[in-house]
């Protein structure tokens, strides 16, 4: 199926809801879960879930919810994930992708890292605009969302490895948050030249989210992620 | 709460090759220069990341020392990164998908840009623990003759079946 026609088939706002619910979650979601979230039935909700499995926009499987296995444990249930492929329509045709790729060679093969990251920097405060830099993390929840990097909060439970000192008990009263990034918006060229691009990442929401304010953000690369993390900084926590 | 149950048990027999790595780093600066010092902070955790992260097989370490930056054979000036893992997915996700992804992003403090290659890949019989000399002669070829088979890099990988003439014999007891 074309990008076009796989497109399309959103146009449908139960499919719509559907398939924005099942790539929020960032796991595999069921059919009743499914239909119950976008408030429709769950035959309506699985032809649909069908449909869009066949365009290509989802990914679906076969698990047993229940734990048990064998006889007497029930039919393994369907359960869906986004697909990771991308899809993109321009009209007219562009291919802003490969010039990126391009450019990313060039400034790789030069070493540009640190110009790169200046304009990346600028570039993030020129986003923010006058605003006072991003006052707690759920503004910079908002913030970040806004800009496709699909936010969600995440207990803290290691302290960061290098650099830390150690502040044994230091948070045990209020066991902080960290946001996490399931979508890297870069993503096809920060496989190709990552230390250059993922840099770049970091410096755009240095920018975005203001290098004073009360969040702060750092590296802390995960399979499947962005490669950044945002935390409420150490000497201004609410 | 469900909790999802794998389908299948992995029962999958032990792969027969596994994938070297060498990258060289010329240094700007000795490594007990204060400049250096904010990349020598990172080994030690780094490295124990490296030693427990999924798919790692092996590293070189220098006999007395938690690392290998005191072998120079490449060069004074020159540090080596010699490992060994269970498939280039393992490699990759650890070289960029975790706390190894900071020393990278800050490469340029205290490394040198090369002109030529600075990393290579190649299959190895699993169980043959590559040599200095050998991880050189890879890189030689990498950058005699571009990627192939023998030698080649992240950007332009060949599979282990592909690479399956050139596997070095593992030492046989």
């Amino acid at each position: 199926m074309e990008d076009i026609d796989a497109i399309a088939v959103l146009q449908d706002p139960v499919r719509r809801r559907l398939y924005e619910y099942v790539a929020a979650q960032g796991r595999e979601v069921g059919r009743n879960e499914a239909a119950e979230a976008a408030g429709v039935a769950r035959t309506l909700a699985a032809h649909h879930l069908d449909r869009l499995t066949e365009a290509g926009l989802l990914e679906s499987g076969s698990r047993r919810l229940t734990g048990r296995s064998g006889p007497g444990a029930g039919r393994p249930a369907k359960v869906y994930t986004r697909a990771k492929g991308e899809r993109s329509v321009s009209l007219p045709a562009r291919d802003y992708r490969t010039a990126a790729e391009l450019l990313a060679e060039a400034a790789e093969l030069a070493g540009l890292d640190t110009g790169l990251r200046a304009a990346a920097r600028r570039r993030g405060e020129a986003l923010r605009g006058a605003a006072a830099p991003c006052g707690g993390l759920a503004e910079v929840m908002a913030t970040l969302a806004a800009r496709g990097y699909e936010p969600h909060l995440e207990p803290s439970v290691e302290p960061p490895v290098e650099g830390s000192e150690g502040e044994p008990g230091g948070d045990v009263d209020a066991p902080a948050s960290v946001i996490r990034m399931r979508n890297c918006p870069f993503h096809a060229v920060a496989e190709r030249f990552p230390p250059l691009v993922c840099g770049m990442n970091l410096a755009l929401l240095e920018g975005l989210l203001g290098a004073d304010g009360s969040v702060r953000a750092r590296m802390d690369a995960r399979p499947g992620e962005c490669c950044v993390v945002v935390e409420a900084s150490k000497n201004n926590i609410d | 709460m469900t909790s999802p149950v794998p389908t299948v048990p992995s029962a999958s027999p032990e792969p027969a090759a596994h994938l070297a790595q060498l990258n060289v780093a010329t240094m700007l600066y000795p490594l007990d220069d204060p400049r250096m010092a904010p990349f020598v902070e990172m080994l030690d955790p780094v490295n124990a990341a490296a030693d427990g992260a999924p798919g790692f097989v092996w590293r070189l370490v220098e006999e007395g020392t938690p690392d290998a930056t005191g072998l120079r054979p490449a060069g004074e000036d020159v540090i080596v990164n010699l490992s060994v893992w269970e498939s280039q997915e393992a490699l990759w996700d650890f070289a960029y998908r975790s706390g190894h992804l900071e020393v990278m992003r800050r490469r340029r403090d205290w490394f040198a840009r090369h002109v030529e290659a600075h990393l290579v890949l190649w299959w190895v019989p699993a169980g043959h623990v590559p040599t200095v000399a050998e991880s050189l002669e890879r890189l030689a070829d990498l950058r005699a003759h571009g990627s192939s088979p023998r030698a080649f890099t992240f950007a332009s990988a060949f599979t282990a079946t592909e690479a399956a003439p050139h596997l070095r014999a593992a030492p046989r007891g």
